[in-house]
């Protein structure tokens, strides 16, 4: 394996020393996207290009609890289509038209690459024009990738929701309006949607859309909140149709939410009043809330392996806030514009890691002893058989942590761990 | 292109990892993208295991395509040789590896480690898991156990006890580490020796020393049978063909590895664990004629027949397996029961097989527990692809006497109960004794509803015969009738009905139909 530890130049004494490794990256792939987009849009379905691999990957990640029929699949390659006996082409043609006669409740089909159709240069993006002609208007056909080759974890629903980007319509109205971009929660969009328009922010939507007829438009007069920090494709493609984005923290912690809500009150020159007097009750509830855990979290270490690109969102909460104090915050990419706000909040004393080797990364895990680990599920029971603690990476994309109210649902998630351990007497 | 929802097997490269990760010091260097280290969770979640799997993988990306994607399987592979120090190395692709042609094999020839290096082919776009393991598992035998110039042995020295290996568990395997547990006692109280269980537990010189032993016993030989063959092509090493699940079985079994061992038959053996008695007590007259659907790998569903219908007294209204490779063992046993086997490994023909065969009991994989709960009927797991739920904390194999005793308890346990069910029969009207409840052992809680409202069913709804039309007495008469056996009570009422050219079905009709039905 081939390592490289480059420290970046240092500029000034803000820029801090960077861990960047290359050697086995131990983090999912794109297409594990699907397993909470498929719950977000309820009318569309996801039909990843792959091999049986890629079925058991979402079928692994999704776990079979959530066994009432998916809306995802996989069209498994089989030897026929690679050896050209099989028109790959048409052989994707009927397996869409099988699909869509069955779930004729779907309405927008997305094709999903992976590694082995990119590898063989299978082009999702012709199929998918050649359907939606064949299908529309009932159902849009789209495409992305969620390949492990070009996409981590998350980034498959950067890669989905740029997709989305094409399909918005022009905004007409001369009005400034606001674009929440990143899968939430319902209940946590609908708490925000209440908390802007108190704000007094009256033009709002989200993207993604809970139905994929409900489609925001976009435009010049659209102002963008990133809502999750790994959306660096979907923003370019929003930038390009006209639209500016609102740099901000993430809505993580009372502070990380004041923050993001303030950013977009700003942007759109909402009273300050109105932004006190909207926000000021749910910070102080969340505040208190989250006291009991600062009592019993602070002072306790933490190392993030790379997994989401939620890591530097999470440790600024988890160390301004709760006053934990992270060791080593590894992500798999650094998106360093995106994260410019947290990074100033996270201080420039902590280390970064950008990329992985993950023996070498388990190395540093091991003689630092962290408190807690914050680690994929491959990794998680191994260090505690080590004697280490451990949060699955993957719970805090599938459970709702963002905004006022989840700050203390958020902290709660890394307090259990001890909670458990201090009642354990085996 | 198949359209694949949930699979009941892995690519074969994890049926490699299943080989490798039971061994104790071999490293297997697989050439895949980042995605395909999900496998790990596989077993340090599911089955819960401590260690990660002796597994590195090269993690290329799309920019290392073309140009030095092979330089990194070297590299990776010399890392991943020094940290861990293997006795041997396993090496090979995954399904987006074996695409970009890298040749592992080749490259790990050309890198000449001081260590047995094993290439493997493992075609990922016609192969699955099981024969993934199986190929592996060859493959380590034959580097590993292949001796220059020694004769084969034909039969052991005088005065020396007997002495088997025991082939084919792996990790994440269904009950594989407490099935081996089980034998290798019932083994020892036949007075036979043990030399070496693999390939789970096995070292790299285990493997070497396999074959010192005069025979071997094959627990999985959807694992283990490519290479207990070669051991015997090659050492003249016999091996077992029955799988000792059941009590008849297991008596077979043991008379079986007697004859190999050359030691004398037993005479008929009375320590056979519980289950004869428990079948014959008067208590489980209620399990008779029980109809119960079986489908899973081919050795345990084929297993799982015979037990149930000859150790239970069950019905056997399907059969089946998602192993084509297997196919043929399954189809034979669902002859011999008069039905047709049902070989498939898309779980909607499943589900639907079991909603029409209308069955009291499914005996199947994680797959067929969730169909069951969906149609209502219990089930219990009796083959891989399991969840973490079936592996249990405390002892449970499958095989031996203590495994059909292991059986007795898991299979009847999700039935109601003899008298439970005359009581549910005659007051029907109880409102505690309402469709969606649970049976009472089962604690309180609700019956899954068949149809989940918001998910329509991926697949074509089921031809409709000509719908009868049902008297309002009639439909409430038949409400009485205990929701397990409601369904069949209307089918065959509507058979009835149809075959008779009725159009209406009344109180009359559904006793009719009864009396016309019953044997
Ligand atoms: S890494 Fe590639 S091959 Fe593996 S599951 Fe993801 S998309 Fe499929």
């Amino acid at each position: 394996m081939s390592v490289h530890t480059l420290p970046l130049p240092k500029a000034g004494c803000a820029e801090p020393d960077i861990i960047r490794e290359r050697g086995q990256h131990e983090v999912f792939c794109g297409l594990t996207g699907i397993v909470w987009l498929h719950r977000k849009i309820q009318d569309a379905f996801f039909l990843v290009v792959g091999s049986r691999t890629c079925a058991h990957l979402l079928q692994s990640a999704a776990g079979v609890m959530i066994f009432a029929e998916p809306r995802f699949g996989t069209a498994v390659m089989e030897e026929r289509d690679l050896a050209g006996m099989a028109d790959a082409n048409e052989e994707l043609d009927k397996v869409v038209a099988r699909l869509l006669d069955r779930r004729p409740d779907i309405k927008m089909l997305f094709l999903v690459g992976s590694c082995p159709s990119e590898v063989i240069k299978l082009d999702l993006s012709r199929a998918a024009e050649r359907l939606s002609r064949h299908y529309s208007p009932e159902v849009r056909v789209l495409n992305y990738t969620g390949s492990g080759i070009e996409t981590t974890f998350t980034e498959g629903e950067d890669r989905c929701l740029a997709a989305l980007v094409p399909e918005l319509t022009d905004a007409t109205s001369e009005a400034p309006e606001l674009l929440v971009v990143g899968a939430l929660a319902d209940v946590v969009e609908d708490q925000f949607a209440r908390l802007f328009a108190e704000i007094g922010i009256e033009r709002v939507s989200f993207l993604p859309p809970r139905n994929s007829r409900a489609l925001p438009p976009v435009g010049p007069n659209t102002r963008f909140l990133l809502a999750q920090p790994f959306l660096g494709e979907t923003a370019r493609c929003l930038t390009e149709r006209g639209a500016r984005h609102i740099p901000a923290p993430f809505p993580l912690g009372a502070e990380g939410t004041t923050a993001w809500l303030g950013a977009a009150a700003r942007a759109f020159g909402a009273d300050p009043m109105a932004f006190r007097h909207a926000t000021a009750a749910a910070e102080a509830r969340a505040k208190r809330a989250l006291q009991p855990f600062r009592d019993e979290m602070a002072g306790k270490t933490i190392f993030f392996m790379p997994d989401s690109q939620l890591e530097v969102p999470l440790a600024r909460m988890l160390s301004r806030e709760l006053g934990m104090e992270p060791i080593e915050v590894g992500t798999p990419y650094l998106h360093r514009a995106h994260l410019a706000e947290e990074l100033k909040l996270l201080g420039s004393d902590v280390q970064l890691s950008e990329g992985q080797d993950v023996e070498r990364q388990l190395d540093r895990v091991r003689a630092a002893r962290p408190d807690v680990t914050v680690c994929g599920l491959g990794l998680a029971n191994p260090l505690e058989a080590d004697g280490l603690t451990t949060k699955w990476s993957i719970e805090l994309i599938f459970t709702p942590i963002q905004g006022y109210d989840q700050a203390s649902d958020l902290a709660g998630l890394f307090a259990r761990p001890f909670d458990r351990k201090t009642r354990l007497r085996v | 292109m198949q359209l694949t929802v949930w699979t009941y097997e892995g690519p074969p490269h994890v049926g490699a990892m299943r080989v490798a990760t039971a061994m104790t010091d071999v490293h297997y260097v697989l050439h895949a993208p980042q995605g395909d280290t999900y496998a790990d969770l596989l077993f340090t979640m599911i089955e819960r295991r401590e260690k990660r799997p002796p597994v590195t993988y090269t993690t290329f990306k799309a920019r290392d395509l073309g140009s030095d994607t092979a330089a990194l399987f070297k590299s990776t592979l010399e890392s991943a040789h020094e940290r861990f120090k293997p006795a041997a190395m396993l090496v090979g692709a995954s399904c987006t590896g074996e695409l970009i042609q890298d040749d592992p094999a080749g490259l790990a020839k050309a890198a000449n480690l001081p260590c047995p290096v094993i290439p493997l082919e493992l075609p990922s776009y016609q192969r699955k898991e099981n024969w993934g393991a199986g190929e592996t598992f060859y493959q380590i035998v034959r580097h590993l156990a292949a001796r220059e110039g020694v004769e084969p042995v034909a039969g052991k020295p005088q005065g020396r006890v007997p002495r088997c290996n025991i082939l084919g568990a792996t990790a994440l395997g269904f009950r594989h580490r407490d099935d081996v547990m089980e034998i290798t006692k019932l083994l020892k109280e036949n007075g036979i020796e043990v030399a070496v269980v693999a390939p789970l537990g096995a070292s790299a010189a285990d493997i070497a020393r396999l074959p010192d032993a005069d025979f071997n016993v094959l627990l999985y030989p959807e694992i283990g049978e490519q290479a207990a063959r070669w051991l015997k092509r090659t050492y003249g090493q016999d091996y077992t063909t029955t799988v000792p699940i059941g009590v008849g079985a297991t008596r077979e079994f043991v008379a079986e590895v007697r004859r190999l061992a050359g030691l004398d038959a037993l005479p008929d053996r009375s320590d056979a664990g519980r289950l004869p008695w428990f079948s014959r007590s008067v208590d489980s007259t209620y399990l008779t004629g029980k109809r119960v659907f079986v489908f899973g790998d081919a050795t345990h569903a084929v297993a799982a027949a015979r037990v149930a219908t000859e150790e239970f007294g069950f019905e056997l209204v399907g059969l089946g397996t998602y192993s084509r490779e297997q196919a043929r063992a399954v189809r034979e046993a669902a002859q011999a029961h008069g039905l047709t086997a049902l070989i498939t490994d898309d779980y909607l023909d499943v589900e639907q097989a079991i909603a029409e065969a209308e069955p009291e009991l499914v005996l199947g994989t994680q797959m067929e527990r969730h169909i069951a709960k969906r149609l209502g009927i219990g089930c219990a797991v009796i083959s891989a692809p399991v969840h973490v739920q079936d592996y249990p904390a405390r002892y449970s194999p499958q095989m031996g006497f203590e495994g059909a005793n292991v059986l007795w308890d898991s299979w009847v346990h999700p039935l109601v109960m003899g008298l439970e069910e005359h009581l549910l029969g005659m007051f029907r009207e109880d409102f505690e004794f309402s469709d969606t409840a649970k049976p009472s052992h089962l604690g309180p809680g609700q019956r899954v509803s068949e149809a989940p409202a918001a998910e329509p069913a991926l697949r074509p709804l089921a031809e409709e015969g000509p719908i009868r039309i049902w008297s309002a007495d009639a439909e409430a008469e038949l409400k009485k009738i205990p929701f397990f056996v409601r369904g069949k009570a209307r089918k065959n009422t509507e058979r009835f009905a149809a075959e008779r050219g009725l159009a209406e079905i009344t109180l009359e009709t559904l006793y009719d139909a009864k009396a016309h039905f019953a044997r």
